[in-house]
């Protein structure tokens, strides 16, 4: 690399990291994880390696910390101040881990060791690189821990990790990686696990303890909305290299390389509503890394590829806008070659409906109500409590749309879809799925309106049968309500066209498919039985950007083409934005705020709302710096012991600002849904409208 | 852990006590059913006359002409209020003999149990530390290998050695009949125990350790070992306090319950060198049908499941947080 902007990088970077190759022998042959990555990283600033997965950048982390496993081959230079870091014994680089250089990692589930308290963990993060006695330790700990704001550390201190919630384990993860004043934080996917709420806030204490350390922050991550809020820099890697390299801004508002726009036109935008667009989706997927193509390895993907394309991989060189990009075409770009067009947009289906109030409703839920006791002791249990999972939930469905449930980990929203799947004979409250109480339901009729509801599973890999082909998955639940060998024989191919796939894929295998089209079969063994409302899961979390984008204009198609009806959960806000006609928002148990997506992301009137939706990062640098967040303190209370009043007022924003008298209706008194305009309610005595996004 | 482990184990103690009861009148009924004490009368030469057979029988409540609940009455009155388990068939108390065997199969296991424990412990966390290399597949064919060895091929093949080198090793028996004095006794006994112990020790801790190796490769790939070295242990450090640590706690109850249990399971053993241990009593009485030591091992095997119950959830509950609250 000799280009102006690196060496003018190089000069004084605190981490420089030149030609980096990595490579894993595997079963099928060397997996080339990344192929030659270049990047410097100066003292409090933040550069963020994006990409999908299997792009090669938590290997790059790992590689750097020295963490790779054994059998790895490792070639190039990894430089901390100037010393080389590769090849240096686990001894040494032990040295370095955690004093020069700290580490967060993605799930803090699992980051933690359970036997140690989090105290003994800290403790030994200092005492492995400084001379401290206990006592001083400990008393930095107890710092540490106060720094990365967990509430009363002298009481938590001695607490196990899993008596932390998901954030408080991150932010001691965090604490552990800035205890001896690290020159280098890595981040792989810090806040991949966590709600958004959650993410804002641990986002927040990255960014304070970036400015009390000074150190620089190498952000690993997928999420284009968290890089445009936290990074400086970006490099967007692909197949195991960097493709684009710049300035954020210009990395998001000038891209030079194909695979960079589309990744940025496949994302679905929370700030963008009205108008129901189609998204763009980013056709195909990566090459294995096994066996690459000759070539760009986007080329496949790519829709304005040429000749030179197929026979020769571009270099990382500089294009223009002081971007690095890999694209043979990158000067045409943005210039004879537009940015937007560039990837077909898919036409939005055609969307004439009838005004919602004369549509049949498809789904009625009427104060459903699921507690569940919570027991103690392992051989005689007894009940301590009540877990009110679900405390009263009313909602319809209308016929031909599609209503989400949104709301942190633990609101109710999959007990919620539990309850109506499993069409409970006794429960509190009433569910009625096409005019039919579940509760009055015989066995006979039960199993036919199973017929009429169909569900799609998070998991594409864990919700097929890796042992039973495609057609057979497809033929079971017909199978199961007795169809014909020749009707199923039929039905199958055309489920298969239905969802974008061939019918020849009847033949083969799950594992012979990639996730976005696993995720399509799922939704073909939805749709076989012909059902009136399919309850859909989280169904795109587990998809890459690209992939997600090309499953939601799917489902939207097949909406408008099936007349269905869509019972939607998912914890990406953005997605539901784009997906969903109304929207309820869920808080311990209850809808907080309900109302069609316009009013509800428009006008967000209940507090919580407002702050779940100021917590979400936008893909736009500057929405990001001119976004103020409203940060919610603390985690969920715990459904088993809900506040009394309202039950958000101990996390609520509002109350503070409220007169002693004001506040005190907030303690005693439960608010009750009140009307906001002709679609949108909010259960809040002092809704008002504010725009967040 | 405080009070609620204490009531949480009390109540456990109390189900098990009851499970001892159960398991112990049981077999008394099953043995009392189908040994017959008076075969090993009655093939005696010369034969003793038959009442008096049963009047030796119905001295010992073991007489086949006394009802059976009355015998199991007499029977666990007996232990319950005089902690007396009867007699043997030939006269002797069971209690005293239960006594002497419990203490050699103590001695019998003590130094075996320890040994096996640490060695199997640690061998299977180095064979899972170094997976796939020669060291760990020579060492997985040499478990399976003994694994799949009856214990008495190993126990006779192990004597073959010892006749081929000599002393000191000792094979049958406690200690040398002829030694004379306490030193000479000790020693003897000492060279006696070795053997044994040997064979106890490749059969054990084979055994642990393919457990042990198991947890361990889970552990290798988990994310806070990464945690561990990314703090700025070496990767040997990372893995003996937080992966170790954390490996043993699931092979614990393993290793409790097989130790434990041994007492009475070390029957081939114990045969096949001649020590007069629980083992080998276990499979006499029942060839001798002697109803009150199969009644007595009862008791004592169902008292082991219990000590050995508790003592894993001791054990677990002190390795690991999460059960505890």
């Amino acid at each position: 690399m000799t280009t102006p902007a690196s060496s003018l990088l190089a000069s004084d970077a605190v981490l420089a990291v030149r030609d980096l190759r990595v490579s894993f022998p595997s079963e099928a042959g060397l997996v080339q994880a990344v192929r030659g990555i270049d990047f410097s990283l100066r003292r409090g600033e933040t550069l963020a390696l994006v990409g999908e997965s299997g792009s090669g950048k938590s290997v790059t982390a790992t590689s750097v910390l020295g963490l790779l496993p054994e059998g790895a081959q490792v070639s190039g230079s990894v430089r901390l101040e100037g010393r080389e870091l590769l090849h240096l014994s686990d001894g040494e680089m032990s040295k370095i881990r955690g004093k020069e250089m700290g580490m967060v990692f993605q799930d803090p589930l699992s980051a933690l060791t359970p036997v140690f308290s989090i105290g003994t963990q800290l403790v030994e993060a200092l005492q492995v690189h400084q001379d401290l006695n206990d006592k001083a330790a400990r008393a930095r700990a107890l710092e540490l821990l106060d720094l990365v704001g967990i509430p009363d550390p002298k009481r938590r201190i001695d607490a196990f990790p899993h008596e932390f919630s998901g954030g408080m384990r991150q932010r001691a993860v965090i604490a552990m990686a800035i205890a001896n004043d690290p020159k280098v934080i890595i981040a792989d996917e810090p806040t991949t696990a966590l709600d958004v709420t959650i993410q804002a806030q641990v986002l927040e204490v990255l960014k304070k303890a970036q400015e009390v350390t000074g150190a620089a922050i190498l952000m690993i991550t997928h999420d284009l909305g968290v890089v445009a809020g936290m990074a400086d820099r970006v490099q967007v890697m692909y197949a195991g290299r960097p493709v684009e390299s710049g300035l954020a801004d210009d990395v998001f508002y000038t891209p030079h390389m194909p695979y960079t726009i589309g990744l940025l036109s496949a994302v679905p935008r929370m700030d963008e509503g009205g108008e129901k667009k189609a998204l763009t989706p980013l056709e195909g997927n990566p090459p294995s890394m096994v066996s690459l193509p000759q070539g760009c390895p986007f080329a496949a993907r790519c829709p304005i590829a040429v000749d030179v394309c197929r026979e020769v991989e571009p270099e990382l060189k500089a294009s223009a806008d002081g971007l690095l990009s890999a694209c043979h075409r990158s000067t045409e770009i943005g210039d004879s070659v537009p940015r937007e067009e560039m990837f077909p947009t898919p036409d939005v289906p055609a969307h004439d409906r009838s005004p919602r109030e004369s549509r049949p409703a498809v789904l009625k839920v009427d104060g459903l109500i699921k507690h569940f006791p919570l027991m103690k002791g392992s051989v005689f249990k007894r009940r301590v409590g009540t877990v009110r999972a679900v405390d009263g939930l009313d909602f319809d469905i209308r016929e031909g749309e599609t209503f989400a449930l949104v709301g942190e980990s633990g609101c109710g929203k999959t007990t919620t879809l539990l309850q109506i799947l499993e069409l409970p004979k006794a429960q509190a409250g009433s569910v009625v799925v096409l005019g039919k109480e579940t509760k009055s339901l015989n066995g006979k009729g039960r199993r036919e309106l199973r017929r009429d509801m169909q569900v799609v599973f998070q998991d594409p890999m864990a919700s097929l049968d890796s042992r039973m082909p495609i057609g057979d998955i497809l033929a079971e639940p017909m199978k199961t309500h007795g169809w014909s060998k020749d009707r199923i024989a039929a039905r199958v191919p055309e489920l298969l066209s239905l969802v974008g796939l061939l019918p020849e894929h009847a033949e083969r295998y799950p594992t012979e498919f990639s996730g976005g089209q696993r995720q399509r079969i799922g939704i073909a063994r939805a749709l076989a039985l012909d059902p009136k409302l399919i309850v859909l899961d989280e169904p795109v979390s587990a998809l890459d950007v690209s992939i997600q984008a090309g499953v939601i204009n799917l489902l939207d198609e097949l909406k408008v083409k099936l007349g269905l009806s869509y019972l939607f959960v998912a914890h990406d806000l953005s997605v539901i934005r784009h997906i969903a006609d109304r929207v309820a928002v869920m808080y311990l148990g209850r809808i907080v705020e309900l109302g069609d997506a316009d009013s509800v992301f428009g006008q967000p009137s209940h507090p919580y709302t407002q702050a779940l939706l100021s917590a979400v990062p936008l893909p736009d640098p500057r929405k990001e710096r001119e976004r103020r967040r409203i940060l919610l303190t603390g985690d969920l209370p715990s459904p088993a012991d809900v506040p009394s009043g309202c039950r958000f007022r101990t996390r609520c924003p509002k109350i503070g600002g409220l007169s002693a008298a004001d506040a005190e209706r907030c303690h005693t008194e439960d608010p009750a849904v009140q009307a906001l305009g002709a679609d949108h309610t909010a259960a809040c005595h002092y809704a008002a409208a504010l725009e967040v996004v | 852990m405080g009070r609620g482990m204490g009531r949480f184990l009390l109540r456990r103690a109390v189900n098990y006590v009851i499970l001892v009861f159960i398991a112990a009148s049981f077999t008394y009924f099953l043995a009392s059913s189908y040994l017959e004490p008076i075969v090993n009368f009655l093939s005696k030469h010369p034969q003793p006359p038959l009442s008096s057979i049963h009047n030796i029988l119905r001295s010992r409540n073991l007489d086949p002409n006394t009802p059976l609940v009355q015998r199991y009455w007499t029977w666990i009155t007996n232990i319950l209020f005089h902690g007396n388990f009867g007699q043997t068939f030939d006269g002797n108390s069971v209690n005293s003999e239960m006594g002497r065997r419990i203490f050699v199969s103590t001695e019998l296991l003590l130094v075996a149990t320890l040994v096996s424990t640490v060695s199997g412990v640690a061998w299977g966390a180095w064979n899972a530390l170094r997976q796939y290399r020669p060291s760990d597949r020579i060492s997985t064919v040499v478990s399976y290998l003994l694994l799949a060895t009856p214990t008495p091929v190993i126990a006779i093949s192990l004597e073959t050695v010892d006749q081929w080198m000599g002393v000191p090793v000792q094979y049958t028996g406690m200690y040398d009949p002829g030694a004379q004095g306490t030193w000479s006794v000790i020693t003897s006994n000492m060279q006696h125990l070795i053997l044994p112990t040997i064979t106890l020790f490749l059969i054990q801790a084979t055994l642990f350790s393919r457990y042990q190796r198991g947890t361990m490769l889970d552990v290798l790939g988990s994310d806070f070992l990464r945690t561990a070295r990314a703090k700025g242990l070496t990767r040997r450090q990372a893995v003996l306090k937080h992966g170790l640590r954390t490996a043993v706690i699931p092979v614990m109850p393993l290793l409790v319950y097989n130790i434990v249990l041994l007492f009475t399971g070390a029957t081939f053993t114990e045969k096949i060198f001649g020590w007069h241990g629980m083992g080998e009593w276990l499979v006499d009485s029942i060839t001798q049908n002697d109803v009150n030591a199969v009644g007595a091992i009862a008791v004592f095997t169902a008292v082991l499941v219990l000590i050995a119950g508790l003592l894993s959830d001791l054990v677990y509950a002190a390795l690991d947080p999460r059960v505890r609250s």
